[in-house]
């Protein structure tokens, strides 16, 4: 009961949320509109987190480290190397995605909520990076006066906070479809199998190791991608843009779109960003408060949220107050040394 | 003074940074030891732990005022204070169900939030200046340098703070009961101790090992607003460096992040930005191994 009008609203919200992304570009003003893009840009991150958490089963709070990388790759490389959009996103996915690669052998042996805290530890580990590698990333102060550019060959340089909304409502729109695509493909099936039963898929001859970092490079590629987008958007970066806060934020949002599902990570990362940038707006000061608490009462609305996407659990069983705490074999680490 | 400085003074200007370090790397660990408590026992990954850090040091910039009460009292409250918090966050735990990790590292993150916004609100937004106990104040000679003698002794204190909770762990019945819940939380479940009873005990345990690790290292990672997220990395990657449910290996990474963070930094400073993530790498490629095969699915 409760599911089936969880699922309604969130198919309701998700077409309002996606009518308004079409015809934002004509009615808002052109401040609105950048913030629009941004907003898109981490959309695209959320898509991004829900591959790894809720299809691959690995949940992570470090995606913002591809999409840094992507960024500062398009900002300080792309441009040098051509103005046009294209080849901008391209240099920034694969950024996103040799970042990813080196991480490799620190995410994929660990499961779980390891993977949470490598992730982790991985993002403000880039943050750090970014911050005091001046020479090239300018330190705190981030990159300005970053050069516009033109979406293909022969087209105009985008000028308009419209026009670089746009640009970045089509590449976040073909790449979202890309994902959707790929998805239904054969790859998406064997990543859903190894997320629900790793063994069983390793018994009959997977390799479910390789999958996974399949997919975790993937995924730095689209947040890295992301980072493009952003740069466009914002014509400035700074470290500030990829903080711990943007992880958890898109966690959040990926966890109210149900954890699975691609078109409600970008709707739900898109909305909580919105919800986010909204506060700064009409509360500074207490913003990070309202937020906070924010967080704890969506936890609690959604409860179940989480879990059922991850796995379904056939009947909920009455739980008494003080039974051990079921811990969850395959999510838990070994604590010996 | 150039004829002399081939000699053993060659070591000579890396003594302080590396005495640095130990300080440094024991409040790392007096810290980290919390949040190993919170994810090993009662298996809860603690975005707030930095935040319960950062309650002890602004309580100790708050109390702090160069006397050796207020020392003793801005320890007492910022103990009481952080571990509260950590039975707060228990509270609110409870209805997450065990094991959901994704909800309770974003119920945490959002205490942590909420938290940090109220210190800032309550302490203001500058760094606070924290003011040591007088006799402490100055500095003593160590192999011909002068070192700040908070730090000599804080060094002195954190050691007898680490064998203090070595020997908990180790010799007393809560200890073993923390082990044993580490082991098999079904089993002790069914020796009759409460799982939930456990699970607010190590959070209070963890809140006030964060407290007092703020309060007694305010002048060293000193309160501010990035002090939550810093003391959480810091915390993070020993974690992911020292393994878990070994104290041992917690104090060893403790203690080399410690001298990266500061003899590391003197040697290479150029450097200085990647060290601590070319240690995590170097680390975790050589124990790959055995990582793989402790955190593989079993």
């Amino acid at each position: 009961m409760r599911d089936e009008v969880l699922r309604r609203v969130r198919a309701a919200v998700a077409t309002l949320v996606l009518a308004g992304l079409l015809v934002a570009p004509w009615v808002v003003d052109d401040y609105t509109a950048a913030i629009l893009a941004r907003t898109l840009a981490l959309g695209l991150v959320g898509v991004s987190v829900a591959l790894l958490t809720g299809v691959a089963g690995m949940p992570t709070l470090g995606q913002t480290a591809p999409y840094a990388a992507g960024a500062y790759a398009s900002a300080v490389l792309g441009s040098q190397v051509s103005d046009v959009g294209v080849v901008q996103v391209a240099v920034a996915a694969l950024a996103g995605a040799t970042l990813a690669a080196v991480t490799l052998p620190l995410v994929v042996p660990a499961r779980g909520v390891i993977v949470l805290m490598i992730t982790l530890a991985i993002g403000e580990l880039v943050v750090t990076v970014l911050g005091r590698w001046r020479s090239v990333t300018g330190g705190t102060d981030g990159l300005a006066g970053i050069a516009g550019v033109r979406p293909f060959w022969g087209l105009p340089v985008l000028a308009t906070d419209q026009a670089r909304y746009l640009y970045t409502l089509v590449v976040v729109a073909t790449l979202v479809g890309a994902v959707l695509l790929l998805l239904r493909t054969r790859a998406g099936v064997l990543l859903r199998a190894g997320r629900d039963d790793e063994m069983r898929l390793r018994a009959s001859g997977h390799r479910v190791p390789l999958y996974l970092s399949g997919a975790h490079v993937a995924a730095g590629a689209i947040a890295g991608a992301a980072g493009s987008l952003l740069v466009v958007a914002q014509q400035y970066i700074s470290p500030a843009d990829f903080g711990f806060d943007t992880s958890a934020l898109l966690l959040l949002g990926v966890v109210i779109g149900g954890t699975a599902s691609v078109g409600g990570a970008l709707v739900g990362a898109a909305l909580v960003i919105a919800v986010r940038d909204w506060l700064f707006g009409v509360l500074p000061g207490h913003a990070p408060l309202v937020l906070g608490a924010l967080f704890v009462a969506t936890v609690y609305l959604l409860p179940t949220g989480v879990t059922r996407a991850r796995r379904p659990r056939p009947v909920p069983a009455p739980r008494p107050p003080d039974v051990a705490p079921t811990r969850d074999r395959d999510a838990t680490p070994e604590l010996r040394v | 003074m150039i004829a002399v400085a081939a000699g053993p003074n060659r070591i000579d200007p890396y003594v302080i940074p590396a005495l640095d370090g130990v300080a440094y790397g024991l409040l790392v660990f007096v810290a980290a030891a919390g949040l190993v408590f919170c994810f090993g026992v009662a298996n809860i990954l603690n975005l707030a732990h930095g935040m319960l850090y950062a309650i002890g040091g602004y309580t100790a910039a708050a109390v702090l005022d160069g006397s050796w009460a207020s020392l003793a009292l801005a320890l007492g409250v910022g103990v009481l204070a952080a571990a509260a918090a950590g039975v707060l966050l228990a509270g609110l735990l409870t209805p997450v169900a065990t094991g959901n990790h994704l909800t309770q590292a974003l119920l945490t993150f959002g205490v942590a939030l909420a938290g940090g916004s109220l210190l800032v609100a309550g302490f203001g937004p500058d760094d606070p200046q924290v003011l040591v106990p007088a006799a402490l104040d100055g500095s003593v000679q160590v192999a011909g340098h002068r070192y700040a003698a908070y730090r000599l002794v804080f060094i002195v204190v954190a050691t007898a703070l680490a064998a203090g909770l070595y020997l908990t762990v180790r010799r007393t019945r809560a200890g073993m009961l923390v082990r044993a819940a580490v082991d098999d939380p079904e089993m002790v479940a069914c020796l009759g101790v409460s799982p939930t009873r456990i699970r607010v005990g190590v959070l209070a345990a963890g809140g006030a090992l964060a407290g007092a690790a703020g309060v007694l290292g305010a002048p060293i990672i000193g309160p501010g607003a990035d002090t939550a997220d810093t003391v959480l990395l810091l915390s993070l990657v020993v974690v992911v460096l020292g393994g878990l449910g070994s104290m041992v290996g917690t104090l060893l990474a403790a203690l080399a992040i410690g001298e990266i963070q500061t003899l590391g930094v003197a040697l290479l400073p150029s450097a200085a930005p990647f060290l601590l993530f070319a240690a995590m790498a170097a680390v975790l490629a050589v124990r790959a191994r055995g990582l793989a095969l402790r955190w593989a699915a079993t």
